[in-house]
């Protein structure tokens, strides 16, 4: 009989020769907690993110702005269903992943904690939060787990269009009146530093990378895709005249990349622990929409099993 | 001629912008993903449609207003869609049936407007036919799944179509701007509409064991920009920012 500890070695052979892990092989324990926790945590991610932005679909400025926003919230709608369909190849329903999630016991992206106050944080949203996400996703196409890796593909292709019409937006408003740079220069200063946030805590702090990196479910560090994000933004902020508000931001010529001040690790926990401005509403919004779809969900399964029996007396 | 083709063009239009709004304010709040989806599509269709129709509406009335134009700076009193489609979500029976009433007139409506003497009328007809078809079993799918559901269900559905009815004589309103138009072969009669909608309206609540209302009084006014209160708290909020910041380009 095959000892578990060889089938360790074996599955991390596979890993280190590229091989993607598919739903029937066997895999770790650890590997298959690891990687349900990563997955349903984006998946939720995708759900409590369409709060945010569905703040502003009633109220977008113009006709094409608001059809662009339904489709962007709806295609984020649309990852949440892929996502969680991913997690069922981990062997957990989506009503258990849903119900973590309401509990409490799952967790979602801090970044949706913040509000959206003016029609420009749907802008900052589109260039900081999906251009963030998009580093960790581009690097998740890559990743050891093959459903994971494809649902990935799919989502990036749709994420690179949100982070284009989200710098489009932005680049209106700073051409556009003074208040409206203004508008787009205030929602660059407060979503700057949780945009860097959402890499996650420094390498050395973080809990599950090593693990992560050693069977390729994460491929970079928090902290090389934070520099890559740094790199990249800092240089379109400038294109559209707009200042980072990072007083430490300069270019490092030896290090090829910019250096940049110090995030606050406290804001970042404190958020993380449930006290961002909106952690409350963001689950109440999705508590109450669980309890008022409840008699929705009821109905439809007493139907579908009213039309079975019906069909099988037939 | 032209004022009677522009408010008819914006009659069909306002109705269509103005569910598409009520629909998305349902975005990440729906009874479960799927329907969150389905929701934010109709809103899509909808809003894509009444685009259409507003910037047609914009070309028949000549003075150079956009569909922006005529979406963000028109008032209450000069929005034309009917009252049903401004009433506010309620729970989902409420959300649902609104939709299903709507939808049993809308897709007759661009069936027999593809026969329209106004061509521009017939090629934006054509594009809305397949997504009115689907809307229309969308909704009626629910409806039965609700009517033939749970007791619950039921008594919600039916609670919803109760609530609903008395705005649905609207609909097939036959006035001077409709007359004009008929005669024209610009708008289809409203006498094959009805006859459509009654059939369908029949056949699902049949199949949804659900209860006809009567025809009590039927609520008129919307078509003329006379409206619910609830219009207003709609405009106010979709219009804010080209109210706020006029002339400002996004």
């Amino acid at each position: 009989m095959t000892e578990v500890k060889d089938l360790e070695a074996l599955f991390q052979a596979r890993i280190d020769a590229e091989q993607k892990i598919e739903p029937r092989d066997w895999m770790p324990e650890k590997y298959r907690k690891n990687l349900v926790r990563q997955v349903s945590q984006h998946a939720h991610s995708e759900v409590v993110g369409m709060l945010p932005e569905g703040n502003w679909i009633t109220r977008a400025p113009n006709l094409r702005r608001k059809a662009i926003l339904l489709a962007k919230v709806q295609d984020e709608a649309g990852h949440g269903l892929y996502l969680y369909s991913a997690c069922e190849t981990l062997g957990v329903t989506r009503e258990s992943t849903i119900d973590d999630l309401l509990s409490g016991r799952a967790k979602y992206s801090s970044i949706f904690n913040y509000p959206t106050l003016t029609w420009a944080d749907i802008g900052a949203i589109g260039w900081l939060v999906d251009g963030a996400a998009i580093m960790n996703q581009v690097m998740l196409t890559r990743t050891s787990y093959g459903p994971y890796a494809r649902a990935m593909v799919r989502i990036c292709k749709e994420e690179s269009f949100h982070q284009r019409q989200g710098y489009e937006i932005m680049a209106v408003l700073s051409k556009g009146k003074p208040e409206q740079k203004a508008m787009a220069q205030d929602a660059l200063n407060r979503w700057w530093w949780p945009s860097l946030m959402m890499f996650g805590p420094h390498d050395s702090e973080s809990a599950h990378t090593a693990e992560s990196m050693k069977w390729k479910i994460k491929r970079e560090s928090n902290d090389e895709l934070r520099q890559k994000f740094i790199d990249r933004t800092v240089q379109q902020a400038e294109v559209i005249g707009l200042t980072v508000p990072d007083p430490d931001l300069k270019w490092n010529e030896e290090r090829g990349h910019y250096d940049h001040g110090e995030i606050d690790w406290k804001e970042f926990w404190n958020v993380v622990e449930g006290n961002g401005p909106c952690n409350h509403e963001r689950m109440k919004a999705r508590i109450t929409a669980h309890e008022n779809g409840r008699w929705v969900r009821e109905a439809a399964a007493a139907h579908a099993s009213k039309k079975t029996k019906k069909k099988q007396a037939a | 001629m032209n004022d009677t083709r522009f408010t008819y063009t914006l009659r069909l239009a306002d109705d269509l912008l103005v569910l598409s709004h009520r629909l998305s304010e349902w975005c990440g709040h729906g009874p479960v993903l799927e329907e969150d989806i389905a929701l934010t599509n109709r809103a899509l269709d909808h809003l894509g449609e009444a685009r259409n129709l507003l910037q047609y509406a914009g070309q028949v009335e000549g003075q150079g207003r956009s569909d922006d134009d005529l979406a963000f700076l028109r008032n209450e009193r000069q929005y034309r869609n009917v009252k049903l489609v401004e009433q506010p979500n309620g729970d989902y029976a409420h959300t649902i049936a609104r939709s299903f009433l709507f939808d049993a007139y809308h897709l007759p409506l661009m069936q027999a407007l593809l026969k329209s003497k106004d061509e521009q009328l017939v090629a934006i007809a054509g594009k809305a036919v397949k997504e009115a078809t689907y809307h229309l079993r969308h909704s009626s799918e629910w409806m039965v799944r609700f009517g033939d559901g749970t007791d619950e269900s039921h008594q919600r559905a039916q609670t919803a179509l109760d609530d609903l009815w008395t705005f649905t004589g609207e609909l097939f309103v036959e006035d001077d701007v409709q007359k004009e138009l008929e005669k024209a072969g610009i708008a289809p009669a409203s006498g094959p509409i009805k006859a459509a909608f009654d059939s369908t309206v029949n056949e699902v609540l049949k199949e949804a064991t659900l209860k006809r209302p009567e025809d009590g009084f039927m609520a008129e006014g919307g078509r003329d920009g006379r409206h619910t209160e609830h219009l207003g708290y709609i405009l106010a909020e979709m219009q804010y920012l080209q109210r706020a910041y006029p002339g400002a380009e996004w």
